[in-house]
């Protein structure tokens, strides 16, 4: 059964506060998104019923724990369908995820004047990664071109392709521009010329369905704080003989299966990538996430942010000045765009005054503003919370702030 | 050596009362942005690399020159909000003497409610401008001292 608009709003506690004596309108969900209450009620019962560390305890506390942290995991594999848990290691976001691969696989497979093939949409942290292993090792980094509406460039992306490509790296969605990318037949592509592709998924998760088998992705990387959870978790999927070949990333108790002083044998899929004590708690509220998204209905979230982004997108059209960056076919809940002559944080600033949450800036995408030759733009990202109403209120706070600025 | 007009504190005071007229947050920023409007900035090219202050989304550039034992400073931001409010801090700290402006205490744009500006996470180079202005005048200052 479909939810209602107001079953949706009244699940998240913080919608209802104001900001500087108006009703919060918060559209920076792509920077993060709010949590519904029951995200918010499964870590407090964790914490109050059930918290002991996990995996070694024989104690019941430290069982309950293990089980549900194990079940989260489940619950992402499930999500994204993954052949099975054991390919599924939680990190701290899609930053650490992305990280764990440049410095494994990176480590492993990179040799001087190897290639690592990034585009020029991606998010800092889906290039610094890159170029610092590629510093070591020696490695190349290239870029696939931007289309001015915004799409990877195909034919840039053909012809950077070749043999020397060992690792292709590209964000499903753009944070930016909203891009979905073909990264399906991308994949596929880099392939063909024997390169591993690593895909950033923190803005595709919380907007569309996402099948890592379809895709043939060979690494898969998120953030739970995207995607209605908690901060401080996100998961890494890799495919179970890759896990396997690469090496560990952190050293520590848990990744282990025997230690003596002079040598250790890691621990089996997926506890060799989880050294130290995880956060529980954040796997845990993930996965209350993930059972929200899933009850609210990954295709209703899409349709509603989908209508509010072509309502903004239409409006924003009917005002003076406005140019939209990123207007490919196929997007996800975000609108960016610019004011002729007026400074994108000045009306950030106005907006804010008004109770309307916008990001404004190079949003973490400093090569994408290069390619639009512009320092940055004024961002608004949806969730499945949002509504109409709130996108006329946005438009009219920003003719307000126009009329004042110039 | 030159005598400030007025001392910083009262300034202060000044800006501070000037903007107790204000009660709504809107008049407040219209007259901030109308200011910032009537600055005349700075010249291409004096915002250069080497004076510009980094903030992260609205760039700031300051340039300082020393006349009659007093600091001056000019000033300007390509974010009109922002170069509204570097004009309050010039009106402040501007053509007063060096040791003065790196000890005075900057209180007048808390009181007007502006203080969110000058937050670190407001990425705009205030925070920096302000640090800036107070390194400049110390310089200066050891630089009289040297002299004699």
């Amino acid at each position: 059964m479909i939810k209602t608009a107001s079953d949706i709003r009244s699940s998240f506690p913080i919608l209802r506060r104001e900001v500087n004596g108006k009703p919060l309108v918060y559209f920076d969900n792509a920077a993060s998104s709010q949590k519904p209450i029951q995200v918010i009620n499964a870590i407090d019962n964790y914490y109050r019923n059930h918290h002991a560390n996990i995996h070694r305890g024989v104690h019941a506390l430290s069982q309950e724990a293990t089980m549900m942290y194990e079940d989260a995991r489940l619950a992402v594999a499930e999500f994204i369908n993954a052949e099975s848990a054991s390919e599924i290691i939680f990190t701290r976001g899609a930053t650490e995820g992305i990280n764990l691969v440049a410095q494994t696989l990176g480590r492993q497979i990179l040799n001087e004047g190897d290639e690592i093939l990034v585009t020029f949409m991606e998010h800092h942290s889906n290039l610094v990664p890159w170029q610092m292993i590629a510093q070591e090792k020696g490695a190349v980094i290239k870029a696939v071109e931007v289309t001015e509406d915004g799409q990877l460039d195909q034919e840039s992306f053909k012809n950077l392709l070749s043999k020397r490509t060992k690792i292709f790296a590209v964000g499903h969605v753009s944070n930016t521009l909203g891009t979905i990318n073909p990264v399906k037949e991308m994949a596929h592509a880099a392939h063909q010329v024997g390169a591993y592709v690593v895909i950033d998924g923190a803005q595709s998760t919380p907007h569309l369905k996402v099948d890592v088998q379809n895709i043939d992705a060979d690494f898969y990387a998120a953030s739970g704080h995207k995607m209605y959870g908690p901060t401080g978790i996100g998961f890494l999927y890799g495919k179970k003989n890759l896990l396997n070949t690469i090496p560990p990333y952190h050293g520590g108790g848990e990744m282990i299966s025997r230690v003596s002083i002079e040598k250790s044998t890691y621990a089996e899929l997926p506890f060799k990538f989880e050294g130290g004590t995880p956060n529980m708690a954040g796997a845990i509220g993930l996965h209350a996430a993930i059972d929200f998204i899933r009850e609210t209905d990954i295709q209703h979230i899409s349709d509603v942010e989908e209508r509010l982004e072509n309502k903004l997108t239409n409006a924003l059209k009917n005002i003076e000045g406005i140019r939209l960056i990123g207007t490919a076919p196929e997007k996800a809940g975000v609108v960016s765009f610019l004011v002729d002559g007026v400074s994108a944080y000045d009306v950030g600033v106005i907006l804010d005054q008004l109770g309307i949450a916008v990001r404004t800036g190079h949003h973490c995408t400093e090569p994408l503003m290069d390619r639009y030759g512009i320092r940055g733009t004024i961002r608004a990202s949806f969730a499945v919370y949002n509504t109409e109403e709130e996108v006329e209120i946005m438009v009219n706070a920003l003719n307000r702030a126009l009329k004042m600025l110039s | 050596m030159g005598e400030p007009m007025k001392t910083m504190e009262e300034i202060q005071k000044e800006i501070v009362e000037d903007f107790s007229f204000f009660e709504e947050w809107m008049d407040k920023y219209e007259e901030i942005i109308e200011f910032g409007k009537s600055l005349k900035g700075l010249p291409e090219e004096l915002k250069t690399e080497e004076n510009l202050v980094r903030g992260c989304q609205s760039n700031v550039w300051v340039v300082s020159e020393m006349n009659n034992g007093l600091l001056h400073f000019e000033a300007d931001s390509d974010a009109i909000i922002t170069k509204g409010i570097v004009g309050l801090l010039l009106r402040i700290f501007s053509g007063q003497r060096p040791i003065d402006i790196a000890t005075e205490e900057l209180y007048a744009l808390d009181e007007i409610g502006l203080q969110a500006h000058l937050s670190p996470n407001r990425a705009n180079g205030l925070n920096a401008m302000v640090n800036k202005i107070k390194l400049m005048a110390l310089a200066h200052r050891a630089k009289e001292e040297a002299e004699g």
